[in-house]
């Protein structure tokens, strides 16, 4: 008889299961609930890309590829960098093909924190970077988020933050589940306090393409902070990828050289199909972002105005495909908000608290949905706060 | 205009306020612009996407393809206006290539389709030959699937 919890190493039985995966077990089986909980585009991948993909089949471009990624790849995500966010890599040394975003954060967590090293989280954010931190026996130190600032983080909540044990700033944005994102003097204050220090930053950029009202800035693109700074991006959000697990990263040559060390011991290399499909993205696909982005943001004003119409106080979100509206003006925690309105309307959306305890009083609505899905969503999440007693205003 | 036309040509029921807030306007505006729309005949109706097939109602099309003589002076416009003003005729559509007007009509039965073209289309004097093609499945329609609709099967699988 194998003692399997005895057997299981504590670090990796110690990690927090989803909080919600049996919220969304429960929603997949309820006939007629209606999900606003993707995080994934609703947009298939534009046909060129698909194209490329299949060619490479029809040609037989089955192997493992370079670790790092194909070389005529590396080199596209060199331009990409430099023509839509002023960023210099050099292709060969200074970027890793990754199998999502999701593997560029680990390797770079990885890579950078040992035992006892502090990685500051704002939160709420994306899950994997406090499960992974701790795993490597890093210590997060969450920042909490406000929506007062915008869902930024601030230089002062910064150097609060900070203590000789420092090695790493996450700096996710835009960012899910808030939809905030970071202008360029934003990251001018928090790159003033990073300038001179020995202290990091992994800059998961996943969500660049979609910023409404302004192109992304890249804190990388500041001065001095390119040597201090991974960058971290993929072709899930941007092109409508999810599936074909691609992201990359970019950085100072030394650890992206550590990166792909890890990377070729646990992975080998990024799928090779996804690879051939992502040159054709980054060469032809331009114009797909923007038709794509134009969409989002139509629904993005629909979302903010439903919801606020309902009296939900809800922060404008200026980048990726979510909105972030406060719930807990009902005197209901957002994980019994979310689970009766799931139970009474089955409407599927997410509770802040999935994205850290920051997060509570919040819940997270995606939009890469049609109009007429959000419509639907909405009749019945305006019937449920009707229901619970008007209790919204003010 | 072209956004705000765009939007309704797929969804005519969004509500000015909606409109407006998707194409960041005011209220009032889109209000004004769907009023010009509509006076300048840029939106000539609102009506809904019905899968007939899906009912009990007997429903059945065709495409019509018309080879006819134009006249002298109006070309195809008389002809085309007198087979407008039969109910039966959906559409109808001035064609380059082998033929001349495409109609889409619609009938009750096979028979009801084959009596109209006997009896009202071929007699016309300017109508040189008709070729029916009967619709047998409509796939999709005005940009919307009728058969072989994918479900969502996105999950929240990391979120």
């Amino acid at each position: 008889m194998i003692h399997y919890d005895a057997l299981i190493a504590p670090r990796a039985a110690a990690m927090r299961p989803s909080g919600i995966r049996r919220f969304f077990d429960i929603a997949a089986e309820m006939e007629g609930c209606i999900s606003l909980g993707v995080g994934e585009p609703d947009f298939k991948t534009p046909w060129a890309i698909r194209e490329a993909g299949i060619r490479s089949l029809e040609r037989g471009r089955t192997q493992y590829t370079a670790n790092a990624g194909l070389k005529e790849l590396r080199a596209e995500i060199a331009r990409y960098l430099k023509r839509r966010f002023s960023l210099e890599y050099d292709p060969l040394h200074e970027v890793l093909v990754t199998v999502g975003g999701s593997e560029g954060i680990d390797l770079a967590l990885r890579t950078l924190v040992a035992p006892g090293d502090e990685v500051i989280i704002p939160e709420p954010c994306f899950v994997c970077y406090q499960p992974i931190t701790t795993l490597v026996g890093g210590v997060p130190v969450s920042v909490r988020l406000l929506a007062e600032n915008e869902f930024k983080l601030t230089a002062g909540q910064l150097k609060a933050a900070i203590t000789p044990q420092t090695k790493l700033l996450v700096l996710p944005f835009p960012g899910n589940p808030t939809g905030a994102v970071m202008g360029k003097a934003d990251l001018e204050a928090i790159a003033e306090v990073l300038r001179g220090t020995d202290i990091m930053v992994l800059s998961d950029e996943i969500y660049a393409e979609l910023t409404y009202g302004g192109r992304h800035v890249s804190i990388a693109s500041l001065p001095g902070m390119a040597e201090r700074t991974v960058v971290v991006n993929g072709f899930s959000k941007a092109y409508a990828m999810t599936g074909w697990r691609l992201g990359y990263a970019a950085g100072p040559e030394p650890v992206i050289r550590t990166m792909v060390k890890l990377h070729q011991n646990c992975i080998m290399c990024a799928p090779t199909t996804s690879q051939h499909a992502a040159i054709a993205a980054m060469r032809e696909c331009d114009d797909q972002i923007e038709l794509m982005r134009a969409e989002y943001d139509q629904r993005r004003r629909f979302v903010v105005k439903s919801l606020r119409g309902m009296g939900l106080e809800c922060f404008e979100p200026r980048g990726a495909f979510y909105a972030f509206p406060y719930i807990g003006g009902v005197g209901l925690s957002s994980d019994e908000f979310c689970e009766r309105l799931l139970y009474q309307k089955k409407v599927a959306i997410v509770p802040g608290t999935a994205f850290g305890g920051p997060g509570e009083g919040f819940a997270r609505i995606s939009y890469a949905y049609s109009i007429a899905h959000l419509q639907t969503a909405f009749a019945r999440m305006r019937e449920f706060l009707e229901e619970l007693g008007g209790t919204m205003d003010g | 205009m072209e956004r705000l036309l765009k939007l309704l040509e797929q969804n005519g029921r969004l509500s000015a306020e909606d409109l407006a807030a998707m194409l960041d306007r005011t209220p009032a505006e889109v209000a004004r612009q769907m009023d010009e729309a509509q006076r300048l005949g840029y939106i000539r109706g609102w009506r809904a996407l019905v899968d007939w097939d899906k009912t009990e109602v007997n429903h059945v099309e065709a495409v019509i393809e018309l080879r006819v003589s134009p006249k002298k002076n109006r070309g195809f416009d008389e002809i085309a206006s007198t087979i407008a003003a039969f109910d039966e005729v959906k559409t109808l559509l001035l064609m380059s290539g082998g033929y001349d007007l495409q109609l889409v009509i619609a009938g009750k039965s096979f028979q009801e389709i084959a009596l109209f073209v006997a009896k009202r289309l071929s007699p016309l004097d300017d109508v040189l030959s008709t070729a029916t093609h009967f619709v047998l499945r409509t796939y999709k329609k005005e940009g919307q699937v009728f058969v072989g609709e994918e479900p969502d099967e996105r999950e929240c699988t990391t979120l």
